[in-house]
């Protein structure tokens, strides 16, 4: 018996103005489950995972994330998904460890000194804790943006480019992360221009075109020059 | 608990980074310097005249300074990418609104006192007469302001000519307000009691519970967009 999916996206209409960006969307992520989403500049995919993560509404379709509408009750879906875009969501006058704390008790949560302490040092940043903000590089703000994700439980994770700015470590880190968010039956939606391997992770490739899903494929034993093909033949064509 | 607690830390977090960043205190000073400053060439040492037009000097340079520090409220928001991370926490959003308002009304006492006593000092006005009811009138004015700042610093943050629109929202919004703040303060630096000034104040606390009200019923919506 298949599982039920978490995220069902039935039919997604999303229009900026008279700009239509998706044109009839469907998609379905199931636990455990993890789904690369592939397309050019400007082929609604952060638009597509931030109507997931309930910051966009669909102009029209049904959004269902962790059972729940994500129209009629984004609240709802709101305390179940992990989110993180291209903004690292950081205060630079903070320092590492503030920030964490700040979106933890926002987020509902009372995280110990050792709590945020072990997320710091998940991500390499236990030794610059104290440090403002303001003195990291790109790379150590994405990194610390990532640790916030580690302080819940999420059922559903939206990635913008999770693998993007980051180093070696941080990368084999957040692969690690990912698998183990899966095998506890998570679902992963992910954004990526990479075809390299940021896409082992994902167990289907989306590829996003002309606002509608032109290719939803099992990756299987595609290989990086398999997904350059496809990704040639359905995205490129379709932009 | 949760509610007061997400509260807290919107106010920490404003507060800590305003302490560590100064961007907002720095020109505030300044800004309520200038103002001293000009008054003081402008009504010269005439204690009539002074007297006559203290309470509009005073809550003059109390408004363009609160219009600076609030319309700042949520560009930090703006300018960290934070806007997405306020919106997706879980749980009731106007505990977001109380915590923002909290920081800004902390800040806006901070100079209100500083003004008032470079005011007693450049001015050489003696309160002694206008206590306690002078620190309660400003106290109310302050929160009416505030509330409304607060909302509309949120409603205006996304919008490009933010810094026209913001004051042409409040002002007329707290007309309310700043007529009850400047005929009080009038009366009470004129040496009347607290009870001559009762119906300016039950006015101002009116306003004030309206305003705040509406300002967490309606952040949600404002927040979401």
């Amino acid at each position: 018996m298949t599982a039920e999916p978490v995220i069902r996206l039935s039919d997604v209409r999303k229009a900026f103005g008279v700009q239509p960006v998706l044109d009839g969307v469907s998609l379905e992520v199931r636990p455990g489950e993890a789904v690369a989403l592939l397309g050019g500049n400007g082929a609604g995919k952060t638009t597509l995972l931030k109507i997931v993560a309930t910051i966009l509404r669909p102009t029209s379709g049904r959004v269902f994330v962790a059972g729940r509408d994500a129209v009629r009750d984004a609240e709802g879906v709101r305390g179940r998904i992990g989110f993180a875009g291209h903004g690292a969501w950081v205060y630079d006058d903070l320092t590492a460890t503030e920030n964490l704390r700040f979106w933890a008790t926002l987020g509902g949560r009372a995280p110990s000194d050792p709590e945020l302490a072990a997320a710091l040092a998940a991500v390499d940043l236990d030794r610059t804790g104290t440090a403002r903000v303001r003195t990291f590089s790109a790379g150590m703000k994405r990194r610390l943006s990532l640790a916030r994700l580690t302080l819940f439980q999420p059922a559903v994770l939206a990635l913008d480019e999770p693998f993007g700015g980051l180093d070696q470590r941080a990368k084999k880190w957040l692969e690690g992360q990912l698998e183990t968010f899966k095998s506890r039956g998570g679902a992963l939606l992910m954004v990526t221009h990479s075809f390299g391997r940021e896409l082992g992770i994902a167990d289907r490739i989306a590829i996003l075109a002309g606002g509608r899903i032109a290719l939803d494929t099992p990756r299987g034993g595609l290989d990086p020059d398999d997904v350059q093909r496809l990704y040639a033949a359905h995205a490129e064509e379709g932009a | 608990m949760t509610f007061a607690r997400r509260a807290a830390v919107v106010a920490w977090k404003d507060l800590l980074v305003e302490r560590r960043s100064k961007e907002t205190l720095n020109a505030l000073l300044f800004f309520s310097l200038l103002l001293l400053f000009v008054f003081q060439f402008a009504l010269g040492p005439d204690r009539e005249r002074l007297a006559g037009v203290l309470p509009g000097v005073l809550w003059l340079g109390f408004i363009l300074s609160a219009l600076l520090a609030l319309g700042r409220t949520f560009l930090l928001e703006r300018e960290h990418d934070c806007w997405e991370g306020l919106l997706l926490a879980p749980g009731d959003k106007s505990a977001i609104y109380l915590g923002k308002l909290a920081a800004n009304l902390a800040l806006m006492a901070f100079v209100e006192t500083l003004v008032l006593g470079l005011f007693v000092i450049f001015f050489d006005i003696d309160l002694g007469g206008a206590l306690p009811g002078l620190p309660l009138v400003v106290a109310l004015g302050t929160l009416g302001l505030g509330a409304v700042g607060t909302l509309f610093a949120a409603m205006t943050a996304h919008v490009r000519a933010r810094e026209v629109l913001f004051p042409v929202l409040l002002l007329p919004v707290q007309i309310p307000v700043l007529l009850a703040t400047v005929k009080a303060t009038e009366a009470l630096l004129l040496g009347e009691s607290l009870g001559a000034v009762a119906h300016w104040v039950k006015l101002l606390a009116a306003a004030d519970v309206v305003y705040v009200v509406i300002g967490l019923l309606t952040f949600d919506a404002v927040l979401e967009g």
